[in-house]
């Protein structure tokens, strides 16, 4: 199908936007559009407006700052899979980002819109959720920090007010201690993920401390299996898998049953990461 | 700033091809749709429309994109190349002929997708000095719907080339 009609603006600074998004109830920013325009294309969203903020300088980028790594929310998921800065101080962002659709949907996607976006199987979500991470937004009380466990509300809804612009996000850089692992199962290579997981922890001696472990397309949002992560942190694997605190729907890809135990599948292989050296 | 009016349609002028075109698009207008309506380029093909087939696939300032999923207007100033322009350049000549050998087409409707996508995944490799593994071929199109040849071919053809260009790459220098 073909979108409805809607005006274009492009947005020049910060403020425009947020004024615009003022001014139209009903206007969507305009990022990468990878989700946005097929959504506009089979008329599931009519905007009245789209706002462009592809112009606006100064939010894309990947820096280094005091122990973070920040993100510009227009980074594109091709420039981060490129970032040396992102391998080597955000590695799970970097084991992520290859399942993030294909080439040429990772050539405009950006990572601001795909956790502004929120999809439920989505990647990026899941791995600020791991990370602990933070999500910068203005709106028009100006700027404002956000953790990831408080960001993501239900499906496809964030702590994002109709004015707000997400601007760049920032996880925890790693040390020497920390451990990533990130798995996921797709019947195509780049679709949506059946069920994923991105996990952090700290290695402590032989054992893992810290362990966060945040599963996607089990439910409305990117959700952390806090029993298994105790579990986990006390060593035992088996009873990591067996206290899985996930409740999945049935969905079109798989039966909640499969995807129950398609997560403990998924579980075990990251812990074989979590356990790897740092290289 | 917020009293100018709002626009449902812009004018445009961006690089198609390496020609110059300058059109007034409603602002709805995907990139694919102006290629094929406007300028009579059908080679682009539209298939779901939706980001998931492929068939849509050209290149943006040297990049491949879905062109269902980027609207005309947003495509101001930039450079476009599309299936024709490949096509007439000789860039994908070898490609376009081991496709035909090896039956790596029936229908064909897939092709200026494929094609498109399989060049950038051998420039890259060629830029890298690289031969790409048959998984990396089957990989880099995975985002690319054939729904005739069940793709052994088109890995074969892809595979061809990859190790052809990298001969004359070797052999070329001094």
């Amino acid at each position: 199908m073909k979108p409805a009609p809607f005006a274009y603006r492009r947005a020049r600074a910060l403020e425009e936007a947020v004024a615009l998004l003022g001014e139209h109830v009903d206007a969507r920013l305009l990022a990468g559009g990878q989700s946005l325009i097929a959504t506009l294309n089979m008329r599931l969203s009519a905007p009245s407006l789209l706002i462009d903020i592809n112009g606006i300088g100064g939010l894309d980028g990947i820096a280094l700052k005091a122990g973070t790594v920040e993100i510009g929310a227009l980074t594109r998921h091709a420039q981060a899979e490129r970032s040396e800065v992102i391998a080597r101080h955000a590695p799970l962002i970097a084991r992520a980002m290859p399942h993030i659709g294909h080439v040429a949907i990772r050539n405009r996607g950006t990572l601001g819109g795909s956790i502004a976006f929120a999809d439920p199987a989505a990647e990026l979500p899941a791995c600020l959720l791991a990370l602990d991470g933070e999500i910068d937004a203005t709106g028009p009380k100006g700027k404002r920090t956000i953790h990831a466990q408080d960001f993501f509300k239900g499906l496809f809804e964030t702590a994002l007010g109709p004015q707000d612009v997400l601007t760049a996000i920032r996880v925890p850089a790693a040390t020497k201690e920390t451990r990533v692992g990130f798995a996921e199962l797709a019947r195509r290579h780049g679709d949506y993920a059946i069920v994923g997981l991105a996990a952090s922890a700290r290695a402590d001696g032989k054992g893992l401390a810290d362990v966060r472990l945040a599963f996607f397309g089990v439910g409305a949002t990117a959700v952390r299996a806090k029993k298994a992560e105790a579990a986990l942190a006390g060593g035992n694997i088996d009873a990591a898998v067996a206290a899985l605190d996930l409740d999945p729907q049935d969905d079109l890809q798989a039966s909640a049953a499969v995807k129950k135990h398609l997560a403990g599948v998924l579980l075990r292989r990251v812990v074989k990461q979590l356990m790897e050296a740092r290289s | 700033m917020s009293e100018l009016p709002l626009n449902l349609a812009l004018d445009i002028s961006l690089t198609v091809n390496g020609e110059r075109v300058t059109e007034r698009v409603e602002a709805r207008k995907t990139l694919v749709d102006f290629l094929r309506e406007d300028l009579a380029l059908t080679g682009s093909h539209v298939g779901c429309e939706h980001g998931v087939c492929g068939a849509c696939t050209v290149r943006l300032n040297g990049e491949i994109v879905r062109g269902c999923l980027m609207l005309a207007v947003q495509c101001d100033g930039a450079m476009v190349e599309t299936i024709e322009g490949l096509s007439d350049s000789g860039e994908l000549a070898d490609l376009q002929l081991a496709f035909e050998q090896r039956n790596a087409l029936q229908c064909g409707y897939c092709t200026p997708g494929m094609l498109t996508a399989a060049q950038d995944l051998l420039k890259r490799a060629i830029d890298n000095k690289s031969v790409p593994s048959r998984d990396d071929i089957r990989e880099h199109p995975s985002g690319n719907y054939c729904r005739c040849t069940g793709y052994h071919a088109i890995v074969d053809a892809v595979e061809a080339v990859a190790q052809e260009r990298e001969k004359a790459r070797a052999g070329a220098k001094p």
